[in-house]
């Protein structure tokens, strides 16, 4: 696991609380819930569209639904979990907008966490260099991403307002720890604690 | 081959049947607290041979495979109202001392699902640690979770539906009727005479077409011709498909009975796992993990209808993996993508006895 990734996960397991109740959008093998349900004790699932990420979360115990976040969330009622989470899968899916807007409907809480396209080196190797960027955040190159949507933290909170989303915590982080200063422009991964 | 007799049997009509005997096999060791037993649940042709040479599941049931014969007791009986060992309409009714026929009651999952708990009873196992079936299989797996929710850690329904769609009625109609329009049918009186093989042929014939997809089917015939030098020789089986569909349907004949077909359908078309309450209130009170296995190319048991099972399943708050496993190979799927099964089953079972 990157380093980024794993600061990325202690930052979202502070941000909930033990025995909550978890659903992960896009968990991949399931990492980031095994590590939630260790040390916070969570009652977790996830919706995965990989088969292979399947198998290793059931290899971990974990319960997993082998499907499309794209297509909604129509088997969960209303506030069925108390965070939904969605690490690095935002900015994959085909359609953010209707994906949140499930999201914030089944969850009393969503977590959003997604690689900041507006980080200083994206500046410089695309107004510089005139290269898509790749930085520990956004490591691949353009023909094999899995990133169909790039924004920065600045977007985010225009979408936020825009949708009368609140923004109850944000937290930046770059390859070598928090960023405090100067978000939009030093922060790699921002990660954010928000509620309809 | 081992045969277990119990004295009577209530069935879900009221009936009683008396006295029952289930054929059933064993693989393995039950250990000593009578923790690992695992029932393996057949379809609708299956029976209590799943593993070893020639078994219905050979390649998931047996030392290092999915259902490793080194740490799990396996059992598997051949259902109730079946024709390969357990009492069905060809077994001899003692009050006429002739063969059932249509005598025989009307059985359904339910009933073919306490015959086996009787057996489980009489092998001593308090709790099961996974029931696993395909198809058929699967519908009993799941009147296992329903129906005795007690009795098991964990539960595995592959390629199946909590209840028959329509249109998975209406082939198992069109197979009844061709069954019943043989004139040696004969009311199901014909085990004194010929059986009914051209209807049951035709009934397997309908059936095998279902369990392919139209890509397995291209794969494995084309429009190639069995022999291209022996043509337009009047409806003769001239393509390979006609003529393996007719090796599947005659082959089918020696081994089955045409009116336990009958009985064994209406008991899968009658099946309703949710038992008329609303999918949210079906599976309350059930405890078990439940892994839902279903297959992309399966066209007779949809995908959707082992997502309403896991949705029913998530409602009432159960522990519940589901694997639209990609394969080509249609609903046969799940006896023959073995290997992929293999990985999520294996997988699943370490973790059963997890938190």
């Amino acid at each position: 696991m990157s380093k980024l990734i794993e600061q990325e996960y202690n930052v979202i397991s502070k941000m909930i609380e033990r025995g909550a109740t978890v659903l992960d959008l896009g968990c991949g093998p399931g990492d980031l819930l095994a590590l939630l349900k260790e040390q916070k004790g969570v009652k977790g699932q996830g919706i995965e569209i990989d088969q292979q990420a399947i198998y290793d979360c059931v290899g971990k115990g974990l319960s997993v639904f082998h499907g499309d976040i794209d297509t909604g969330l129509p088997e969960f009622s209303d506030r069925a979990f108390d965070y939904v989470i969605l690490s690095q899968s935002m900015q994959q899916v085909k359609k953010p907008d209707i994906v949140l807007t499930e999201a914030l409907r089944v969850g009393k809480k969503v977590i959003v966490s997604f690689p900041n396209f507006a980080h200083l080196s994206a500046r410089l190797q695309l107004g510089m260099f005139g290269r898509v960027p790749v930085n520990p955040s956004l490591p691949f190159e353009w023909y094999n991403t899995p990133n169909t949507h790039f924004l920065s933290f600045h977007d985010f909170s225009a979408y936020c307002r825009k949708r009368g989303i609140k923004i109850e915590k944000q937290v930046f982080l770059n390859d070598r720890g928090r960023i405090r200063f100067l978000p939009n422009l030093l922060g790699m991964v921002g990660i954010f604690l928000i509620s309809k | 081959m081992e045969y277990f007799n119990f004295e009577e049997l209530k069935l879900e009509s009221g009936e009683k049947l008396s006295p029952v005997v289930l054929a059933y096999e064993t693989y393995g060791r039950l250990n000593a607290d009578k923790s690992n037993a695992i029932l393996i649940l057949h379809a609708l042709s299956g029976d209590a041979h799943a593993a070893g040479p020639g078994g219905w599941w050979e390649k998931m049931i047996g030392a290092g495979k999915a259902f490793d014969t080194g740490k799990y007791f396996i059992i598997c009986s051949n259902v109730l109202g079946g024709c390969r060992g357990s009492t069905g309409p060809s077994s001899i009714n003692p009050k006429s001392g002739k063969h059932y026929g249509l005598d025989f009651p009307i059985i359904t999952i339910t009933d073919m699902v306490n015959a086996q708990k009787k057996l489980i009873d009489h092998l001593g196992i308090e709790k099961l640690l996974s029931a696993a079936g395909g198809s058929m299989g699967g519908m009993q797996v799941l009147e296992w979770l329903v129906g005795h929710p007690e009795r098991l850690l964990s539960a595995i329904p592959i390629a199946t539906a909590g209840r028959h769609s329509p249109q998975q009625i209406a082939f198992d109609e069109v197979g009844r009727q061709a069954i019943m329009a043989d004139g040696n049918w004969n009311e199901g009186n014909y085990y004194e005479g010929p059986a009914p093989e051209r209807g049951l042929a035709v009934a397997r014939m309908v059936g095998h077409i279902t369990y392919m997809s139209d890509r397995s089917m291209e794969d494995k015939f084309g429009r190639k011709f069995r022999d291209k030098k022996q043509l337009l020789r009047k409806f003769t089986a001239e393509f390979e498909v006609e003529g393996y569909l007719q090796y599947r349907g005659d082959s089918f004949v020696k081994r089955f009975d045409a009116n336990s077909y009958l009985y064994i359908t209406k008991a899968m078309d009658y099946f309703d796992a949710f038992h008329g309450k609303s999918v949210s209130e079906a599976f309350r009170g059930v405890k078990a993990k439940v892994m839902v296995l279903a297959f992309k190319s399966d066209w007779l048991y949809p995908a959707h209808q082992s997502q309403e099972i896991v949705k029913a399943c998530k409602l009432s708050g159960i522990k519940t993996a589901y694997c639209e496993i990609d394969s080509k190979y249609g609903h046969d799927s799940f006896l023959v993508e073995t290997e992929e099964e293999t990985h999520l089953i294996r997988n699943f079972l370490k973790n059963v006895k997890a938190d």
